[in-house]
């Protein structure tokens, strides 16, 4: 081979680490993306692929879930120990919070044993500076058999030297190990002799692992490991192994293989980490006593949920109006193109279909944009694992625990990623609990509902306080069915609870308006795709079939309109349904949006848009609100909220459920059974609310 | 013979839930079962290691301090955490 010529290579490397170290922000560092990045463990919970270029090697970087070792407790971790363990990635890059170190290199210590090629990123290196932390990385780099790169994640600090030791690292290839880890004498002998037998009998395992790092998983017992061993020599002279550990040292010997590589860790810190700053008091500490505290963190949780959705509504107001205005205009601008009265099909397909329901969508955008800025600073402040903590006690009491909490607050802005999120949780009861109460938090679509209905039928001073009961009313109602699914289809003992509390943080401006910004861009794709595509079918099945023009001779243009209307598909198809709607309250108008809703939530509104639209002669300078105002009551208005609310999660969850759950059987029973209470609820509430107000 | 290699007849042993705030103490066994017992190594939770209490809410979880790195547990969890008065070595 000619060494003179640069050959283009390719290389595949493994983002992992810890959860929370920032391995997704190393990896947009290097790649460019725009991963989501949050301050809580958990946050990526599937593997993502991204690409870039140093000198002549194109580098395919896989972001990982977070993990604490490589034994896998739930289908995130899982996640991130097959890529590593069976994938063979050419490189691990293992991502480590330099400012909790000896935590995080527990993992590194497995890494290591695994004989892969690996760089140690000590990243948060500011974080670590700020504490004092001072590390003598060449010693550091001796002691744990690998290059160290230090970076700062969230500045780009340290980028063109971890790529250089990325490539460098992965042309130098598998390397043998001194494996400084060691397990004491008695273990280390074991060790030996269950590694010559493995090299004679399992030859294949030995060159696809190396046999240390399987002769150490198979003395602590790891379970997927030993199904691996076919041999049953090596599967009885393991247990012997086990056994005769066990009883010398009065203890599991997977505890002792933790205590060791802890010891050795704690061996490495002390030699080559010197802390400058004494350890002053806390101020966390401070913070989370209050925030975490036993009577005031519930209080403190649920004011901070009202000034969220409050501040969501009222800021939202303004910049929602100005938007109103603006496809008000749009819509008379654009009518005028015709000569007046004119009965223009194209026109209204324009006006009505098209600037009535996307127009009808778009207004939301600041309402939603809020919204995503308040879970963006939520994720980023680390408040939200705090919420999780304080909702444990509840939770608790319904089966789940407070890690549950963590999707559901995940699903008020939207239930798909919510319902991806839930696989932090380990256990599978759990996660299908957590499953199928998750539409029952109001996501963003909802609250494009809400912010229609709610000014329409409520005075200024009851919308805020109406809101955030819309919001309790979906956790409420979720902890209650967790509660029943808990004692009937879904019992089964709920699993032990730990998390990692993340440091506060200030969230960053630019992380927060990537987010931010991402959200909206999406809700805009989403209101120019299928939004408007749904919006010009219902425009049709509002319009068509025609009404012949001497049916509708001697009517004014608003009974015309109504009448079209009336006999239009669309029409029919709510006439056929309105006896089953009438019991709650909604007329056949109110019931044809409902089905609309059923694709995505957003064209409920965009449905009664077009609809009031269509109904109406031209005319009418009203807004879609006065129109509402004037053929609802409050009453009606709330049980349409409340209907919305629980009813049918769109398509896109039902996907999303029968995909985490890996049964059609679930997101069938997650949709029946929701909108049959949905009915049932809304039917009760209509009909004593309206005994009441009589 | 004291596996541990503390010795708790001299020092009182008592579960982890029962460390008030502001306390710290030292983990002495830890009984959660296998896997539990390996998750918890694995954050940090193994014998001998300092845990300072953050904040101790009866009757719900608590937050810890384990080696730098704040922690929630169950109550349940931290029943089966046996520690004993951290000793300054
Ligand atoms: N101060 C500081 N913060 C950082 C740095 N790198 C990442 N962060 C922050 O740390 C938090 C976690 O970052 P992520 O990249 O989401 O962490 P992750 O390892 O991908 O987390 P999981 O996907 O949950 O396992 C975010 O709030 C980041 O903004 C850094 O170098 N310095
Ligand atoms: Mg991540």
């Amino acid at each position: 081979m000619d060494h003179t010529v640069r050959i283009k290579k390719r290389i595949t490397v493994a983002v992992a680490g810890n959860p929370n170290s920032g391995k997704s922000t190393i990896f947009n560092m290097l790649t460019g993306a725009h991963q989501h990045v949050g301050n809580y463990p958990g946050v990526t919970v599937e593997k993502k692929e991204g690409f870039c270029r140093w000198e002549d090697t194109e580098i395919r970087l896989i972001d990982l879930p977070g993990t604490y070792s490589l034994t896998a407790y739930s289908v995130e971790e899982l996640i991130a120990r097959n890529f590593i363990i069976e994938e063979h990635p050419d490189l691990v890059v293992n991502v480590i919070d330099a400012s909790n170190i000896e935590r995080n290199l527990y993992l590194t210590t497995q890494l290591i044993e695994m004989e892969v090629p690996l760089i140690l990123v000590f990243n948060m290196s500011d974080i670590a500076r700020q504490r004092g932390l001072v590390f003598d990385i060449d010693r550091l780099s001796e002691l744990l058999e690998s290059p160290i790169v230090q970076t700062v994640g969230t500045k780009g600090q340290g980028r063109d030297v971890l790529l250089q030791a990325i490539v460098e690292t992965a042309r130098r290839g598998r390397s043998s190990r001194v494996h400084r880890v060691r397990y004491g004498h008695e273990i280390e002998a074991e060790l030996e002799g269950i590694e010559s037998i493995l090299k004679a009998e399992e030859p294949v395992l030995v060159d696809h692992y190396t046999s240390r790092w399987l002769a150490v998983k198979l003395l602590e017992n790891d379970k997927a490991i030993t199904s691996l061993v076919r041999s049953d020599h090596v599967r009885r002279i393991v247990v012997a192994a086990i056994a005769r550990l066990r009883t010398l040292f009065a203890e599991e010997p997977e505890m002792i293989f933790a205590e060791r590589r802890y010891g050795f860790i704690s061996g490495a810190c002390q030699e080559a980490i010197r802390n400058t700053v004494e350890l002053r008091h806390d101020l966390s500490d401070t913070v989370d006593r209050v925030l975490t505290h036993r009577y005031l963190g519930l209080p403190i949780f649920l004011l901070f949920m009202y000034i969220v959705f409050f501040l969501t509504f009222k800021i939202g107001a303004y910049p929602m109006r100005w938007l109103e205005m603006l496809f008000g205009r749009l819509g008379t601008t654009v009518a005028a193109l015709w000569p007046a009265g004119a009965d223009s099909l194209p026109r209204s397909l324009l006006v009505d279909g098209i600037i009535g329901g996307v127009g009808g969508v778009i207004v939301f955008l600041p309402n939603i944009l809020l919204l995503f800025l308040a879970i963006a600073v939520l994720e980023d402040t680390g408040y939200m694992a705090r919420a999780a903590f304080v909702m444990d006690r509840i939770m608790h009491r319904i089966g789940l625990h407070g890690k549950s909490f963590i999707p559901m607050l995940i699903g008020f802005g939207c239930s798909v990623p919510a319902i991806m999120g839930t696989r932090i949780l380990e256990n599978r009861p759990n996660r299908i609990t957590t499953i199928l109460v998750i539409p029952l938090m109001s996501c963003g679509a909802r609250l494009t509902i809400y912010a229609l209905l709610i000014p329409a039928f409520f005075p200024p001073a009851w919308r805020g306080p109406m809101l955030w009961l819309m919001y309790i009313i979906g956790i409420v109602l979720g902890v209650i069915c967790a509660k029943v699914l808990r004692m009937t289809l879904l019992k089964g003992e709920t699993s032990h609870f730990v998390m990692e509390l993340p440091p506060y943080r200030m969230p960053t401006f630019k992380a927060v308006s990537i987010h931010m910004w991402h959200r909206g861009w999406m809700y805009l794709r989403k209101a120019g795709t299928v939004i408007l595509g749904i919006s010009i079918v219902l425009w049709f099945a509002m319009n068509f079939p025609r009404v012949a023009a001497e049916d509708l001779q001697g009517m004014d243009n608003d009974h015309a309109a109504q009448v079209r209307l009336e006999r239009s598909l669309m029409g029919r198809i709510g006439r056929a349904m309105a006896p089953a709607v009438r019991p709650l309250g909604f007329d056949w108008k109110v019931g044809t949006a409902l089905i609309g809703a059923m694709a995505a939530k957003e064209v409920f509104v965009a449905q009664l848009g077009i609809i009031y639209a269509v109904g109406e002669a031209d005319d009418h300078p009203e807004s879609l609100r006065e129109r509402l105002q004037q053929a609802y009551t409050p009453l009606q208005g709330f049980c349409i909220m409340l209907f919305c609310l629980i009813s049918a999660p769109c398509i896109a969850t039902v996907a999303m459920t029968r995909q985490e759950t890996g049964r059609w059987r679930w997101a069938l029973f997650q949709w029946t059974a929701l909108t049959a209470m949905a009915y049932v609820i809304t039917l009760i509430v209509y009909n004593i609310g309206a005994l009441l107000l009589h | 013979m004291d596996p541990s290699g503390l010795n708790p007849d001299k020092e009182q042993v008592k579960p982890l839930s029962k460390v008030k705030a502001g306390q710290t103490a030292r983990v002495v066994r830890i009984e959660a079962g296998a896997s539990a017992n390996a998750r918890l190594a694995s954050m940090g939770l193994v014998p001998r290691t300092q845990v300072s209490m953050i904040s101790n809410g009866h009757p719900g979880p608590m937050v810890v301090s384990v080696k730098g790195a704040k922690m929630m547990l169950g109550r349940g969890m931290a029943h089966k955490i046996m520690v004993c008065a951290a000793s300054p070595q």
